[in-house]
C-alpha cells in the first residue's frame, strides 16, 4: 500500500459503497451516511494525488504543493455545514411526520 | 487500515440498528483520517478527527438517538431488486474506476515527493484562496442560521 495506485482505488472503493446507499437506503440518515462517504472518498482523492503528484512545471515548480490540503481543508468545512442542515432537515421532517423515511414524505414534492 | 476504512464504510450503511450505523461511519472517517496520516498530511489528518469525529460524528449520533424507532430495526429492507441494482451500480463504478486507474502508470508513483507543511498551507489560505476563506465563512455563518431557524420555525407551529 505504497503506490498511489492504491489510494484511488480505495477512495473508489468507499465512492461505490456511497453509490450503493444512496440507492438502495430509504432512510434519511443513512442517505447522509453514504453522502458523507462519498464526499471523504473524494477528499482522499484530493490528499492522494496532491502528495504524490509534484507541482506543475513553471515558476511554483520547486515550491511545495499545498493545493490538495487546502481544497480538502476547504472541503471538511463544507461537508460540515452540510451535515448540520440535513441533521435539521431530518429533525424537522421526523417532528411532522414521526419518520425519516424520504419515501414517506410526500409533503416535499412539488 | 484500508480494510477498516471500507468495511466500517459498510457497516456504517448495512447494520440493522442505525446507532451501530452512525459509530461505524465515526470509525470509516478515523480510517480515512488514518490515510491522511500515512499520506504525510498530518495537519488534514487532525482536522478531519476535530471536525468529522469531534463534531459531525457526534451531531449525527446525538441525532439518530433523538429520531431514533424500534421498527428501524426489524423493518422490512428495501426489495431485492432495488438491492441488486445498488450493487450492481456501485460494483460497476468500482470496477470501472479501478479498472481506469490500474491502466494508467498511477501504480508507479510510489513515493511521496511532497512535504508541504501547514504554514504553507496557512500561507496559501491566507494570500491566495483568501476569498475562498471569506465566502467559506459566510457559507458556515448561512448554514448555522439556517439549521436554527428550521428548528425554530417548527417550535412555533407546535405551540399554536
Amino acid at each position: 500500500m505504497n503506490s498511489l495506485a492504491d489510494f484511488v482505488i480505495v477512495s473508489a472503493m468507499l465512492f461505490g459503497i456511497g453509490i450503493y446507499g444512496l440507492v438502495t437506503k430509504r432512510n434519511a440518515l443513512r442517505l447522509l451516511f453514504a453522502v458523507e462517504i462519498m464526499i471523504n472518498a473524494a477528499n482522499l482523492n484530493f490528499i492522494a494525488f496532491g502528495q504524490y503528484l509534484p507541482f506543475a512545471t513553471g515558476a511554483q515548480a520547486s515550491a511545495p504543493n499545498a493545493l490538495g490540503q487546502t481544497f480538502v481543508l476547504f472541503s471538511i468545512a463544507l461537508a460540515a455545514a452540510e451535515a448540520a442542515v440535513i441533521l435539521a432537515i431530518v429533525v424537522v421532517a421526523y417532528r411532522l411526520h414521526h419518520d425519516v423515511d424520504v419515501s414517506e414524505l410526500k409533503s416535499l414534492e412539488g | 487500515m484500508m480494510v477498516v476504512t471500507v468495511g466500517s464504510a459498510i457497516i456504517a450503511l448495512e447494520a440493522k440498528e442505525i446507532v451501530y450505523g452512525a459509530i461505524g461511519l465515526a470509525g470509516s472517517l478515523f480510517g480515512v483520517a488514518t490515510l491522511f496520516f500515512l499520506l504525510n498530511a498530518p495537519y488534514v489528518a487532525v482536522f478531519q478527527i476535530a471536525v468529522y469525529i469531534g463534531a459531525v460524528a457526534v451531531l449525527i449520533l446525538f441525532t439518530v438517538m433523538l429520531v431514533r424507532q424500534e421498527k428501524w430495526a426489524k423493518e422490512v429492507r428495501s426489495t431485492s431488486f432495488t438491492r441488486l441494482a445498488g450493487a450492481v451500480t456501485g460494483l460497476a463504478v468500482v470496477l470501472a474506476l479501478s479498472l481506469a486507474v490500474l491502466a494508467t502508470n498511477l501504480s508507479q508513483f510510489t513515493n511521496l515527493t511532497n512535504s508541504a507543511t501547514f504554514v504553507d498551507i496557512g500561507r496559501l489560505i491566507s494570500t491566495g484562496d483568501s476569498p475562498v476563506l471569506e465566502v467559506l465563512a459566510l457559507v458556515l455563518a448561512a448554514a448555522v442560521v439556517g439549521a436554527l431557524t428550521l428548528s425554530k420555525v417548527e417550535r412555533e407551529d407546535k405551540t399554536q
